[in-house]
């Protein structure tokens, strides 16, 4: 056994619970390992030094709190918490369901149906707005030039009789 | 002959409130003493050790005795006292830990120096080494802390102990082991003249912590 596989049985062997099989092993080693033998010992004495520690005792109104305390209603949980009377749950509960049900209606105009032409109209416009107020681009725009001056009066199909 | 922690709790659950005050004298200091040690506060340790109470007697219909009334007691204190700390409520305490616990030592009595009594160096040296333990103790980490203070201090067995810490013998083992190496380190100081003191013992002696 090594110094690291007596560190499970040691507090059980100091204790005088570690088992003859465990026994064995332990003492085999603190035989032949001075360091375990020396850490073993000190141990000892350290659960002496540990009982110097005072205990502490309660307070003499201790039985009286707990006294008071087992006479006090039971705690709410929760839920109890959460839904304080059942009138309260009652009109939460009728105020989610009517807006639920209010919800389910299609609404009676759309305003943004109406504003959208409007709306793409002004967006090209105001896209186009530095092309439009810049002379040079209008006036040397060849497209204008190949326009007809006069408009063409097309003749119309006359109707077979 | 004095009735099994058990017996009492089964009276209480057929309800004998008398055999719940018996459990409450029996278990009230060493409950005050291991949540003190644990959330390092009188005051807290108190309200604790009320609620662990309070629980227990709440809990009296559906007690089964299965495990011992100590592990199902000290498992109920050792998870209020972990949930208290978790929860932040009592994180105050956790600033004065580090500071010199000797001029808050409440859970010693006051020093009488006006007295000048010939004891009175050894009163001294005796709070000092209190303190020191104290916060030797007091510093180790929760769960090595509750597994001292139930090995040590309530003479508990491994099995019993794993219990309460929910976990397996072998890990508690190695838990008490780490936590004792580090106070073996911390309490040098006290340990060395202790063992200049004492003979070496027998090979093959055993002692009860």
């Amino acid at each position: 056994m090594n110094c690291q596989r007596i560190e499970k049985n040691l507090i059980a062997y100091l204790d005088g619970k570690a088992n003859p099989s465990q026994r064995r092993e332990v003492e085999a080693h603190l035989a032949e390992c001075a360091a375990c033998r020396e850490r073993a010992e000190q141990f000892r004495v350290l659960w002496g030094v540990l009982d110097e520690l005072p205990v502490i005792s309660p307070s003499p109104s201790f039985d009286a709190a707990v006294h008071a305390h087992l006479r006090e209603p039971r705690r709410a949980g929760l839920w109890t918490w959460l839904v304080p009377s059942p009138r309260v749950a009652f009109a939460v509960t009728a105020l989610v369901v009517f807006s639920v049900w209010l919800s389910s209606f299609p609404p009676a105009h759309s305003p943004t149906v109406v504003a959208a032409p409007s709306s793409e109209a002004d967006f090209k416009m105001i896209e186009d707005l530095p092309v439009l107020e810049n002379y040079d681009v209008l006036a040397n725009f060849d497209a204008l030039s190949e326009l007809p001056a006069q408009p063409v009066v097309r003749a119309q199909p006359q109707p077979q009789l | 002959m004095a009735r099994s922690d058990v017996q009492l709790m089964l009276d209480v659950k057929a309800g004998d409130d008398s055999s719940f005050e018996l459990l409450l004298r029996r278990y009230r200091t060493p409950l005050v003493h291991f949540l003190c040690r644990m959330v390092r506060d009188p005051a807290t340790a108190e309200d604790l050790a009320q609620e662990v109470f309070l629980r227990v007697y709440r809990a009296r219909m559906q007690y089964v005795p299965s495990a011992k009334f100590t592990t199902w007691m000290f498992r109920i204190a050792t998870n209020l006292a972990l949930n208290a700390k978790r929860d932040g409520r009592y994180r105050q305490l956790e600033v004065s830990i580090d500071q010199t616990a000797a001029p808050s030592e409440s859970d010693l009595p006051a020093l009488e120096v006006a007295d000048h009594q010939p004891g009175i160096e050894s009163e001294l040296i005796a709070r000092d080494r209190a303190a020191m333990i104290r916060r030797a103790v007091e510093t180790l980490p929760e769960k090595q802390r509750a597994a001292v203070l139930l090995h040590k201090y309530q003479e508990m067995g491994y099995d019993e102990i794993a219990r309460v810490l929910e976990c397996s013998e072998s890990a508690l083992k190695s838990l008490l082991f780490r936590a004792y190496e580090t106070l073996r380190i911390e309490l040098a100081p006290l340990i060395e003249p202790e063992r200049a003191r004492k003979p070496e013992p027998k090979s093959g002696e055993v002692r009860t912590p």
